[in-house]
């Protein structure tokens, strides 16, 4: 089963450059431990104790996942995850 | 060094000036690799707040997605600072992870007129670098 996962820029350092790769699982969180094994230190940029990391944005599809089920949401062959720094900021 | 065309950064300023008090932000797309801003795309600041902005997540899967299709990329990502100077803060650069990126901060703190001043931040360093508006 080939989850295809798009990497953004700043996350490349872990895929040796590659902007696209991929993945098997049957829920994102299995995808994700599955590209750490094959990636290390990617995931840990992507979750920490609490689940998806806050200013991280993971869509399946076109759906921000957060909308879904988080790390349990289920993935199919074909599916494609997009990871998105969010973009942020303040006065701070 | 940001050039930038007068039409565009006009535009900033003026999305920044119609969201004060709260904090403005957006885009300019440009062609990948040209380091052109060419496009305006003012976003909705989902904190809605006069101290913290965040691009709306479902937007910005929308923006980027886009500029992917027209091989774009967000060539300026700025957003505006309503009682502080136009630096960037503590978290502007814990957040800053468009490394091509110029990053532009106006602030509107002062009713008469508007401070534009634009900034790389890489690796949690920031350099400013002049703006040269172009007509």
């Amino acid at each position: 089963m080939a989850i295809e996962v798009r990497i953004p820029t700043i996350l490349r350092t872990y895929t040796d450059g590659a902007k696209q790769v991929e993945g098997t699982g049957s829920t994102l969180g299995e995808v994700l431990a599955d590209l750490d094994a094959k990636h290390g230190g990617l995931r840990e940029r992507l979750v920490d104790d609490g689940g998806l990391r806050r200013f991280v944005n993971v869509y399946l599809n076109d759906e921000d996942v957060r909308f879904l089920a988080g790390l349990d949401t289920p993935v199919k062959d074909g599916d494609t995850v997009t990871v998105l720094p969010a973009v942020a900021g303040g006065a701070i | 060094m940001l050039t930038i065309p007068k039409d565009l950064h006009d535009k900033i300023v003026a999305h920044a000036r119609a969201d004060h008090p709260d904090e403005a932000c957006g885009v300019l797309a440009g062609p990948a690799g040209s380091d052109r801003p060419e496009r305006f795309i003012p976003m909705t600041n989902a904190a809605r707040s006069p101290t913290f902005y965040e691009f709306d997540s479902t937007e910005q899967f929308r923006v980027w997605r886009d500029m992917d299709e027209r091989d774009e990329e967000p060539v300026v990502i700025y957003h505006s600072h309503t009682a502080t100077e136009a630096y960037p803060s503590r978290t502007d650069i814990s957040y800053a992870n468009e490394p091509g990126a110029h990053y532009v901060l106006v602030s509107t703190r002062e009713p008469a007129s508007a401070e534009f001043r634009s900034y790389r931040i890489r690796t949690g360093e920031v350099t400013e670098e002049p703006v040269n508006v172009v007509e």
